[in-house]
């Protein structure tokens, strides 16, 4: 028999149990939507994670530090490398080289220092942190009251909202456009007599210097106004990294500008050499696909790097497992709708019985009739696939606008955990029609195995 | 199915010592049993007998809808007994055609739909399928009723949709099994009178199943009496 003969035929005889085919459609219907809202429910929840992870800025970036510095605290690492203190120093000189690896956007120091707020004839104690301008992408600015830093070295700051309702209880979001005084150690060099060839200030590390004894500095007491430009309600960096302990931002230029003693600056004085160099350089990687490239390539420069690539992987490995279960209890409804179809075509193959043997006396095949059956099973499938589909997406609209109302009424910003990607689709219909086929496969034998003298007979 | 040179010259029809045994419980029941008989290329054959003579058993194995036990039936040289189950549907699809006692129309169809049915297993194209249906349903008197379901016609309007539907690939013979079963007699004696006139226009071989002996001597050519499965006597009418 011809394809479209026999696609007319089966759904010629659909159309004559609509209602019993209907209800069974139905029940593929609410199989595959529950397996693609539980899918997609899946999805969603992935691509959240991983959006959330990637605004935490954690996921493009290597943090660089020394090993000199940690000396000590990998074992294992320090007996592949016999002497660390041969190591090279994260100066000035290797932020440049790492600056110009492939794949790196922005090479930024860790600036940290302690530092007080006059305000109001009080002073306010907190940490001084310096932000890079790509900050701006963390989500912890998501939020942002006012504006970012106009500059990498503009006189200005953002404020944790803690802090600004310290320093103005009343009126927090007032602190912006104003201006607040900064108390804060600056590094100066001591004069040649003392030991110091020249400023300490100065950006170029001086190899020469390395070794002598005589290096020494001052900390001397500065004041600094700055224009609160914004306020933000959360850490950057989800607190992560040692910045985000900080309560007075400011751009990594402006700290940089104006020369705030660290307290590196101590490591630097014992290991000599009067060149300024970083504890932690954080390195943005243009695409979190190249991590590890440009980590395997700083570590090369024999430097420590740190990522938190691993933590991705176990991600991963975590939304597979997850996608799983939820496949396997969104199939348990499409299992239900298996029995129904095959409860379905049994009955139509029993109802039909004489209808089959006069197709068999008049010439059909024992191809032909299960050929029948199983296109019938087939289009059940394929109408029950779609429609299923289709309200599987309301399902999901209807979680996304929940969840929406949801957050919204607890004051946080709406959140998408419900995403259809468009493979699911196709797989989803490719599915209930394979399920629903192989549902076919029992009655569709068992139609093509009737005696047509048996069937005739007993009419 | 190709009829070779020395088929064409062959009988119609060729039984050898055919049985056709159920089990029944612990015994067997023998609905045919070694029956050898030959039909003609184009003879009105009537197998008669009391019911439960294995007549129609033995109408079935020549339809090639059951399967002897043992023996042999041969149709246009072609043994049915050695053929696969797609052999035996394409027999009966392209060379048999049957008509019913209880006509076995499709009700959800319309009779042009239950004639173009076995067109469409032939894989027939559509167009020639309807022109073909047409042309059947016309021969039986009921070009006029094309779209009408089997259950808007009489009881003799429907055997001929019957025939019409057993007409439509062109068999070369003819299987009817008391096709005049649930008919008055006068309408039972319209549809012979057309089984014969077709049987003769078109050079087809008939062979029908009846007990009603009377109308049968009035329509065929030579009558088969079976008794208890077996072949109990022949006759030609004169």
């Amino acid at each position: 028999m011809k394809g479209y003969d026999l696609l007319d035929l089966a759904l010629r005889n659909l159309g004559q149990s609509k209602l019993r085919n209907g209800l069974t459609t139905i029940g593929i219907s609410v199989g595959v939507a529950s397996l693609v809202a539980m899918l997609s429910l899946g999805v969603g929840l992935q691509q959240m994670a991983t959006r959330r992870l990637a605004g935490s800025g954690l996921f493009d970036t290597v943090f660089v530090t020394s090993r000199q510095d940690f000396r000590g605290f990998d074992r294992e690492d320090d007996a592949k490398t016999p002497h660390p203190e041969q190591s090279p120093v994260l100066d000035e000189a290797a932020r440049v080289k790492i600056t110009r690896l492939r794949y790196v956007t922005e090479v930024e120091p860790e600036v940290r220092v302690m530092g007080e707020v006059v305000a109001g004839g009080e002073t306010h104690f907190g940490f001084v942190t310096g932000l890079p301008m790509s900050a701006r992408q963390n989500e912890a600015f998501d939020n942002l009251k006012g504006k970012f830093f106009s500059s990498n070295d503009a006189d200005e700051t953002i404020l944790l909202m803690d802090f600004a309702k310290e320093l103005d209880p009343k009126n927090p979001a007032g602190l912006i456009g104003q201006d607040i005084t900064l108390r804060y150690g600056e590094r100066q060099a001591l004069p040649q007599e003392f030991g110091r060839p020249q400023l300490a200030g100065s950006q170029t590390n001086n190899s020469s210097d390395s070794g002598r004894d005589d290096f020494a500095f001052s900390v001397v007491r500065k004041m600094q106004k700055l224009r609160v430009v914004g306020l933000i309600d959360s850490e950057p960096y989800g607190g992560m990294r040692t910045v985000s302990r900080g309560r007075i931002f400011l751009a990594v230029g402006t700290t940089e500008r104006l020369n705030m003693a660290q307290f590196s600056d101590m490591r630097s004085s014992l290991r000599g050499g009067g060149g300024k160099s970083y504890t932690t350089l954080t390195v943005r990687v243009k695409d979190p696909g190249k991590v590890g490239e440009v980590q395997e390539a700083i570590n090369k420069m024999d430097f420590r790097t740190f990522s938190v690539l691993d933590a991705t992987k176990s991600l991963r490995r975590f939304f597979t497992v997850l996608d799983l279960f939820l496949g396997i209890f969104g199939s348990l409804a499409l299992a239900v709708a298996t029995l129904a179809i095959i409860n379905t075509l049994v009955m139509a193959v029993l109802e039909r019985r004489r209808e089959i043997g006069v197709m068999k006396a008049i010439g059909a095949s024992d191809q032909d009739v299960k050929r029948l059956f199983f296109t019938e099973a087939g289009a059940m499938g394929l109408l029950g696939g779609v429609t299923g589909v289709l309200l599987g997406f309301a399902i999901g609209k209807g979680i996304n606008l929940g969840t929406e109302i949801y957050m919204h009424h607890h004051q946080m910003p709406a959140e998408a955990v419900w995403a259809m990607p468009p493979w699911l689709v196709g797989a989803a219909i490719a599915f209930s029609i394979i399920v629903s086929l192989l549902a076919g496969l029992y009655p569709a034998s068992r139609a093509a195995r009737l005696d047509p003298v048996q069937t005739l007979k007993y009419e | 199915m190709t009829s070779s040179p020395v088929a064409e010259t062959a009988p119609a029809v060729r039984t050898q010592e055919l049985t056709r045994h159920y089990p029944m419980g612990e015994g067997l029941i023998r609905a045919v049993d070694g029956v050898s008989l030959t039909v003609e290329p184009g003879e009105f054959v009537a197998l008669l007998g009391q019911s439960g003579s294995g007549k129609s058993t033995l109408l079935n194995l020549i339809a090639g809808l059951d399967r002897p036990t043992s023996g042999s039936v041969v149709v246009h040289g072609s043994d049915l007994a050695q053929m696969s189950s797609e052999e035996l549907a394409r027999y009966r699809r392209n060379q048999a055609g049957m008509v019913f006692q209880a006509f076995h129309l499709i009700s959800s169809m319309t009779i042009m739909e239950n004639v173009e049915l076995p067109m469409r297993f032939a894989e027939v194209d559509r167009a020639e399928r309807a022109q073909r249906s047409r042309e059947s349903l016309a021969r039986v008197g009921l070009g006029n009723r094309l779209q009408h379901k089997p259950s808007q016609l009489s009881g003799g309007e429907q055997q001929r949709v019957s025939l019409a539907r057993a007409l439509a690939n062109r068999p070369s013979i003819l299987l009817a099994d008391e096709p005049t079963g649930n008919l008055d007699t006068r309408t039972g004696e319209d549809i012979l009178n057309l089984i014969r006139d077709l049987s003769l226009s078109l050079g087809m071989t008939v062979v029908m199943v009846t007990h009603e002996r009377a109308l049968a001597e009035r329509f065929a050519q030579r009558f088969i009496f079976l008794g208890d499965g077996r072949l109990i006597g022949e006759e030609v009418r004169t």
